[in-house]
């Protein structure tokens, strides 16, 4: 009895507030707009009995998803998603990698200092993180400031509402998720496997390609993923950091709802959003769960 | 297992392969090796025993280049190895964890440092295939790491070690991860293969046992020096020190003072004891404090006191260790000193006539024991 | 005996000062005379009393911080619970399904989460406000929560509940009287989490906030849209001063108590 109850708090919680909500999102993305409050028509009337209910399936339709299809704003927005959320993650790769390494590589007594280091931004305002690089990006910015007065160029840089600047934001706030799983790969790495590589004949660079890379493998594919899936849904950074002309599908979302008021849109923008976001959830669970038998 | 005919350590023409000259190793403050000279010679089974922290690794990874030496030099034939990096040294390490690739199966484990050297394919299978066979892994080629027992994960390193056939090569604790059995048998397999490879192995251990029953040489270390280097039979029976008489297998030690008596020692260990007579080859410096060292086996023990013994003590048994094959008995001198003597059981044990509290004669011949200085 | 090298130091080096300086250059200017922020007329903290004046602003913050607290507490509680099912409960029918809304959350883009709730919202006919914010911000935090202490779970000496029970206790009280303090850390830092999750969020607040309600973020959000301002500035810094001497505190904490764990362990070595 105790189980039970045990069991059906947080269970009941999480259906009603999670599952039934996404019934919702997908059953307005299959209704139409309408002038109304809620604006969409059908809404459920029990009312009516079984006929309201069938009336309301019968009145259910694509049509959503058939407008996004002709309007090309929300392919491209797609696109142009998946295409900045993969340049991000491989940009951020780069620019993790080596701190992951270099953290690996340090004195043991050093490294709960740099792990604190890495996951202090963490819990400091995803909002804060991102605004601090408008004041550091933007014309007069501080950037601009020191590029010109060090003579490296003589007018100012269009940095900050460009998608270059949503790179440099998707990169900095999304940085520990790719450090963290890396460097837990590499602290894992025995050095005698490195050392052996060597004795065998490698150059450093060749022990590192052929042994420290392949065995960082599961570190660098879950901290791909970490960046990737919550950047592809990304909202704050494209409408600080970007400009009109970026699209993203988290920014275009948000302005079907409030701007557009066009819920049924929206819930289908989102549906969409969904689907696209399965395969590498599904791809990264895979390799969790790899990763998990590999060490059980 | 000494081979008579193999002793170019005797042979003042035979060039050394490796050669330590007043080799240092400082880390920071601690001196892990200390002015430290060393040859050894090609086809040799070296070992280096010594406890953890005596500087048998630190020897073993200055050969393989991942320290270099704080003084001195190392020559690998007659030439100073220490601006070669390791991976461009003729020289090989079977690593104590097998460091094994764990995301390379056996086989390409085995070819990774063929493929170094750029070897063409067909060579490269060839060798694979021939180091396979040499370690009886053919029929795990494909498998990963993990994927094979302890035992043949040992082999797969050496096969992996071995396969550039280098000049030198080094095994740190091969077989540490073993269990006793499988160690036995692993030991006398790795002999094989030195023989029918012919490289130079150079074996760290702290294992006395196993140093003994692979090397043609011995090295004792303590503490970054070296105590004592020779053949197994020589280390065990003419220990130079208290120090490698008491770290190889089992002894009695007893202190006393010596005099010079024909062409040995008599020693006065305790009163109302009789003195003990012990011949010698090494003279002392002098007469004064000396130890003798006394291998368990080299005492007989009886009830009746025996005739014509060089040396003979009165005692009681104290303990009696049965160990299957042998049995060790702790005898009480009435000094209250403790002597072990060991016979094999070779009768059943009700046979046997011996127990606790028994007034027993131990006796020993005058070459049975080694005088030693400190 | 690893390998250290110039090149480790430097990748470091520009990795930290990479994840530190936009922060530090907010922090300077806060401090900041002119209004243009991007000029520096010198050293004043004039935008922070500003701040203080600014009742919207206030406002929002004590907003933020009920919802914080509310929907972290109770997260924590539904969490744990939720943490416990999916270790110990065993199996029961719709387990996949339970443990699969436990980890969509956290993978679920923030635009989908707040849109539906929203939706649950208006459906039901729900008025937004500061409840409905701790409502959505206890769904998501939650999830969160239940990751952190089952992964602390799973470690747990199941033996240590089974004697508890074998010396005559009834399973809440084998969970109250040795599981809660044993996982305690774990649950602790579990809240931690929460709070600051919900402190941080904006979408998700946004689409499930009425006009009754404004939280900082929000407020934060539509007033730098416009720009730099150095009154934002400043709160930003008030906001990273106190983060950075909470994780520094916690940290020293839980140093402390481990090093004394560790010199206790050594001295009962010595006995």
């Amino acid at each position: 009895m105790r189980r039970l109850l045990l069991i059906s708090v947080p269970y009941l919680w999480l259906l009603a507030l999670f599952l039934v909500p996404f019934f919702i999102v997908l059953k307005i993305s299959l209704s139409d707009t309408a002038l109304a409050i809620p604006p969409y028509t059908p809404t459920l009337d029990l009312g009516a009995g079984w006929a309201g209910l069938k009336g309301f399936f019968a009145e259910l339709d694509l049509e959503n998803f058939w407008f996004l299809t002709t309007d090309d704003l929300y392919w491209k927005a797609y696109l142009s998603s998946v295409w900045i959320a993969l340049f991000s993650t491989l940009l951020t790769l780069i620019v993790g990698y080596p701190i992951a390494y270099g953290m690996a590589q340090a004195r043991e007594e050093w490294r709960p200092t740099l792990m604190m280091l890495v996951i202090l931004p963490f819990w400091t305002s995803f909002l804060i993180r991102v605004y601090s690089w408008m004041g550091i990006l933007s014309q007069e910015g501080v950037l601009n400031q020191f590029l010109m007065w060090s003579g490296v160029i003589s007018d100012p840089l269009m940095i900050l509402n460009t998608n270059t600047a949503v790179y440099i934001g998707i990169v900095y706030t999304y940085l520990p998720f790719m450090i963290l799983p890396i460097y837990a790969a590499l602290e894992k790495l025995d050095i005698s496997l490195i050392e052996a590589a060597e004795d065998l004949g490698c150059s450093r660079f060749q022990a590192f390609w052929l042994v420290t890379v392949p065995l960082s493998k599961n570190g660098i594919i879950a901290g791909c993923f970490l960046v990737f899936i919550p950047a592809l849904g990304e909202f704050v950074i494209p409408s600080l950091l970007g400009g009109s002309q970026t699209l993203m599908i988290g920014k275009v979302l948000w302005e079907e709802f409030f701007n557009n008021r066009d819920w049924p849109v929206a819930s289908a923008v989102a549906v969409i959003l969904l689907l696209i976001l399965i395969i590498p959830i599904i791809l990264f669970q895979r390799n969790e769960q790899k990763q998990r038998e590999a060490e059980g | 297992m000494a081979q008579t005919a193999f002793a170019p350590w005797d042979d003042p023409e035979a060039k050394p392969l490796i050669e330590f000259r007043h080799v240092t190793k400082r880390f920071g403050d601690f001196i892990a090796i200390d002015d430290l000279s060393l040859e050894i010679y090609e086809r040799e089974f070296f070992a280096l025993l010594g406890p953890s922290g005596c500087g048998k690794t630190t020897m073993m990874r200055m050969l393989a280049g991942f320290e270099p030496p704080s003084a001195g030099t190392i020559l690998l034939s007659g030439q100073d190895i220490a601006p070669v990096p390791p991976n461009k040294r003729a020289v090989n390490m079977m690593f104590q964890s097998y460091a094994l690739f764990p995301h390379l199966t056996v086989w390409d484990n085995i070819a990774f440092g063929l493929k170094r050297d750029k070897l063409p394919k067909e060579a490269i299978e060839a060798r694979v295939a021939e180091m396979l066979k040499l370690t009886r892994l053919e029929k795990f080629a494909r498998r990963k790491p993990h994927q094979i027992s302890g035992g043949q994960r040992q082999r797969v390193a050496l096969a992996r070690s071995l396969a550039k056939a280098p000049k030198l090569l080094l095994l740190d604790e091969p077989l540490g991860a073993l269990d006793k059995k499988l160690r036995q048998d692993t030991q006398f397999e790795l002999m094989d293969i030195q023989e029918k490879t012919g490289t130079t192995f150079v074996i760290v251990t702290h294992d006395q046992e196993e140093a003994m029953t692979v090397a043609s040489r011995v090295a004792v270390m303590d503490e970054g020096r070296l105590i004592q280097v020779d053949t197994p039979d020589r280390i065990y029976e003419y220990p130079n020190s208290v120090y490698v008489a008491d770290f190889i297998g089992d002894v009695n030690i007893i202190e006393g003072h010596a005099e010079k008596s024909g062409d040995g020692y008599e020693v006065t260990f305790a009163e109302g004891q009789p003195k003990l007579r012990a011949k010698t080859a090494n003279g002392l410096r002098g007469s004064g404090r000396c130890y003798l060292a006394i291998r368990p086996e080299k005492i007989a023990i009886s009830s009746q006191e025996p005739q014509d013994a060089a040396n003979a003590v009165r005692g009681v048994i104290d303990d009696i260790a049965y160990l299957g094959n042998l049995s060790t008995y702790y005898v009480r001198l009435d000094n209250g000193k403790i002597i072990k003597a060991q016979t094999a059981n070779t009768r059943r044990i009700a046979k046997r006539d011996l127990t606790w509290e028994d007034s027993v004669w131990l006796s020993w011949t005058d070459t049975a024991a080694v005088v030693l200085e400190n | 005996m690893r390998r250290f090298s110039w090149f480790n130091a430097t990748s470091l080096t520009l990795g930290f000062a990479f994840l530190y300086m936009p922060m530090v250059i907010l922090i300077i200017y806060s401090f900041n005379e002119s209004k243009l922020v991007t000029v520096w007329a010198g050293f004043s903290t004039k935008w922070y009393g500003e701040l203080l004046q600014n009742e919207a602003f206030l406002s929002a913050a004590w907003v933020t911080a009920k919802v914080a607290v509310a929907s972290s507490t109770i997260a924590t509680v539904l969490g744990t619970m939720a943490a416990y099912v999916l270790v110990r409960a065993g199996r029961f029918r719709g387990r996949t399904l339970f443990s699969g809304m436990i980890y969509a959350p956290l993978v679920m883009p923030e635009v989908i989460t707040g849109l539906s709730l929203l939706l649950l919202f208006i459906g039901i006919g729900l008025d937004r406000g500061v409840m409905t914010i701790i409502l959505a911000h206890t769904t998501f935090s939650m999830c969160y929560v239940s990751v952190v202490v089952s992964s602390r779970l799973v470690s747990f000496d199941r033996s240590l509940e089974e004697a508890a029970l074998d010396l005559g206790c009834s399973p809440f009280e084998a969970f109250r009287l040795v599981t809660l303090p044993i996982i305690a850390p774990a649950v602790i830092s579990g809240w931690l989490l929460a709070f600051t999750l919900s402190l941080d969020d904006l979408v998700i607040a946004s689409f499930t906030s009425g006009p009754s309600a404004t939280t900082l973020p929000i407020k934060i959000f539509s007033a730098v849209r416009l720009g730099v301002s150095p009154e934002i500035n400043a709160l930003s810094t008030i906001m990273i001063g106190i983060v950075t001497v909470g994780v520094i505190t916690a940290s020293l904490i839980s140093k402390r108590a481990s090093l004394r764990l560790q010199a206790e362990e050594q001295a009962a070595a010595r006995t």
